[in-house]
């Protein structure tokens, strides 16, 4: 009998079997994989990267080299920061000061994230003139997470100063701009690195019913940006306009735009959108449908949309019901100023005199009004179960999933799978960040 | 042969894990004499492997010199696919357990040449000094690895055709489509099986009772392979009160009474884990009998 014999030797590897690198096996951890916390299965990892270890030991013969004993605590993707404006006194807009410094600087903010569970982040730029733009931005090109550098750069997240003069929030009113002359307007304003050659602007914050603003949309998209809208008077016509135009994500939901209301729900109504283009099922940057989806079988129409879960920003309830509208598009932030992770006292950052408080909280000195956010990840994450009743898988999610779905790299950054970055946190039970791993190396917290 | 009977499934399992961790404990394996153990794939042996693990991480049991060699392994399956014996052995065993992977032995369903493939398997179980403990499930056809009625009960390791039966049953692990099921299978033969020095057969289940019964209670079939097991000088058989429902009750009532005196009347502690009697010393004077040896005396051969 000759039986027909197939000419492949051997499986092909979703990874070469031949590094030399070290294989490092997690036990007893509780995983986050496929939605969900499964036990009784391992975390393989080797040159930085999640491997697929079957291949690894039947193929390349190799056992792990270390094994690491996670004592039954959840281990979950690092988590995704897509805007924070500052920390330990450090403003990512500041722009006095050697590019060394600054550079200084921003690594000092990206290795302060880690004890916060942040492994990989946007530092945001506010509204700002072109100098400070064609100073800082080079400097926050996006680079891989390393122990040594702090979490990794995505790119930035520029905010404004394409925005509303009525929704201006903490931005000062005197670099805001409307696009006139179309995309020239923002080249001139942005500078060079606007083309995006280098990936160096991850995200740009809109207003989209500015003069000409709504028709740069695609061009912003082409060059590889995911445009969010906010800051903005939109009404909920021209918010749903903008997400028909490619805009995929509104920043920071309920602050720096309309209120509610029930006659005309702005950019807020967005998520009760029937009538939004169902991208095609190819579509990425879009939010998986949630259970109201005016289309199950595609990606949500609707776009991604970031809640500061502090508690102060938004309150719980809005929080709340914003969720569970549209559970899929979920993405916390933590829209951090540079207060952020000083402790609680007076601080003078920027010319600007501030109190911090006890809960984080951070203040105008002698007066009420908020100067920003000072929540970090961690607490985020455990004020979003608090405040929806969410799963735990939920939480995690919209941290580390949804954030790297709406950036397009959901194969490398907030997730656990094979080919994955291996940027991974052990936590609690009560989700407390106990130990810190950025491309496979831990963290000394 | 021993047939040991238990009341469910998860009984089984337990025991036949014991069972295997005890004997490879008790031989006290090393880098120079390692403990050469053949191993099966599908449903019976699941539960006996999740326990093996939990033996494994409670530290009662250690894989590091023992070499293992399965059963079968489908041709032309890539060893990464998710219904390859490949992926069961590491989904299931491997990849909870500290075995090295250069002792694993699983034949490979994608080589150029699939009879040298099978002749260099065997050459690799005589290198490896033989098996000393086959473990093995039954197919409610009464076959052993995929030694399917009508295979020779001398074969040895080589390329079966699979029945369409098999086929059928196997499409629901491929999307329903008989096209995508392997239609060939690299098997060890019955006589290599028989050649282990110890054979372990577990049999759960009601659908398997009539193989069980035409295994242990009607001739050596070249039908019914498993039967090859009555000539083995050293073959224990466990098996959960389903599946004994086609056996006389007497065949039933002997199995269960041999154990009843080994443990009431003789005492575990003079058992061998073979089933071998130590010195016994009867419960109740018989002093003529008070210094009789009997090692090996294999009450159950």
């Amino acid at each position: 009998m000759a039986p027909s014999v197939s000419t492949a030797t051997a499986a092909p590897f979703d990874q070469q079997p031949t590094h030399n690198g070290k294989i490092t096996k997690i036990i007893n951890g509780r995983l986050l994989q496929n939605h969900a916390i499964v036990e009784g299965t391992y975390l393989w990892f080797q040159d930085g990267k999640f491997i697929h270890p079957q291949s690894t030991f039947f193929d390349a013969q190799r056992e792990p080299d270390e094994i690491i004993d996670a004592k039954g605590l959840l281990v979950v993707p690092g988590y995704v920061d897509i805007q924070i404006n500052g920390a330990f006194g450090i403003d990512f807009s500041d722009s006095d000061g050697t590019p060394e410094k600054l550079a200084k600087d921003i690594q000092k903010v990206a290795k302060g994230l880690f004890q916060y569970g942040c492994t990989s982040f946007c530092p945001t730029v506010v509204s700002s003139f072109s100098e400070t733009y064609n100073k800082v931005l080079p400097l926050l090109r996006p680079r891989p997470g390393s122990v040594q550098d702090g979490a990794e750069i995505l790119g930035a997240h520029i905010e404004g100063p394409f925005i509303s003069k009525e929704k201006k929030g903490a931005h000062k009113v005197e670099t805001f701009r409307t696009a006139k002359r179309g995309m020239a307007e923002f080249d001139d304003c942005y500078g060079p690195e606007l083309q995006n050659t280098h990936g160096t602007i991850r995200i740009i914050t809109v207003a989209p019913e500015l003069e000409g603003v709504r028709a740069c949309i695609p061009e912003l998209v082409k060059r590889n940006m995911t445009v969010s809208i906010g800051h903005s008077a939109s009404k909920i016509a021209q918010a749903e306009e903008a997400i028909a135009g490619g805009a995929t994500c509104i920043t920071h939901l309920f602050n720096a735009m309309q209120a509610f209301h029930h006659r005309d729900p702005g950019i807020i109504g967005v998520l009760g959108s029937t009538h939004l283009p169902i991208p095609t099922p190819e579509t990425k940057r879009h939010p998986s449908p949630s259970s109201s989806s005016p289309s199950p079988k595609n990606p949500d129409p609707r776009p991604f949309y970031g809640v500061i879960c502090d508690g102060i920003h938004v309150h719980p309830n809005s929080v709340k019901i914003a969720y569970y509208s549209h559970p899929s598009g979920a993405i916390l932030v933590t829209d951090a100023m540079s207060a952020m992770g000083l402790p609680s006292g007076n601080h003078s950052l920027g010319g600007l005199d501030v109190v911090v408080d006890d809960l984080n909280r951070v203040y105008i000195r002698g007066t009420d009004t908020l100067a920003g956010s000072a929540i970090t990840m961690d607490a985020c994450v455990k004020n979003f179960v608090k405040f929806t009743s969410c799963t735990i898988v939920e939480a995690l999610e919209a941290a580390t999933l949804h954030p790297a779905q709406l950036l397009g790299i959901a194969d490398k950054k907030g997730t656990l799978n094979v080919g994955g970055d291996a940027d991974f946190l052990f936590l609690s039970d009560d989700l407390s960040v106990q130990r810190v791993f950025v491309g496979g190396e831990e963290v000394r917290l | 042969m021993r047939l040991v009977i238990r009341d469910n499934s998860n009984e089984v399992n337990i025991w036949m894990a014991n069972y295997i961790k005890e004997r490879i404990n008790q031989f006290a394996p090393t880098a120079d004499r390692p403990f050469v153990l053949g191993l099966p794939t599908g449903s019976s042996p699941v539960g006996t492997y999740r326990e093996l693990v939990k033996l494994h991480q409670r530290g009662q049991l250690s894989f590091a010199n023992v070499i293992t060699f399965n059963m079968d392994e489908y041709v032309g399956l890539l060893r990464d696919h998710p219904q390859s014996y490949h992926t069961f052995m590491w989904n299931n065993l491997f990849k909870h357990v500290d075995i090295p992977s250069q002792n694993v032995n699983i034949l490979d369903g994608n080589a150029a040449d699939l009879d040298q493939e099978c002749i260099d398997y065997e050459k690799k179980i005589k290198a490896a000094g033989g098996i000393e403990l086959f473990l093995g499930g039954i197919g409610p056809d009464g076959h052993i690895a995929f030694n399917e009625p009508g295979s020779s009960l001398e074969s040895r390791t080589r390329v079966k055709t699979l029945a369409y039966e098999t086929i059928l049953a196997n499409a629901r692990f491929f999307d329903g489509d008989i096209h995508k099921v392997p239609k060939l299978a690299l098997t060890v033969g019955v006589a290599t099986v028989m050649e282990a020095r110890e054979v372990a057969i577990i049999i759960t289940g009601a659908h398997k009772a009539i193989a069980l019964a035409k295994c242990i209670e009607e001739g050596v079939n070249h039908m019914w392979t498993v039967s090859a097991i009555q000539t083995h000088p050293k073959a224990v058989c466990v098996c959960d009160e389903d599946a004994t429902l086609e056996l006389h009750v007497k065949t039933v009532r002997y199995f269960k009474s041999i154990e009843k005196v080994h443990h009431a009347l003789i005492g575990e502690e003079n058992l061998g884990l073979q089933g071998g009697v130590k010195n016994i010393k009867l419960k109740r004077g018989n002093d003529a009998l008070d210094d009789e040896e009997g090692p090996g005396a294999g009450l159950a051969a």
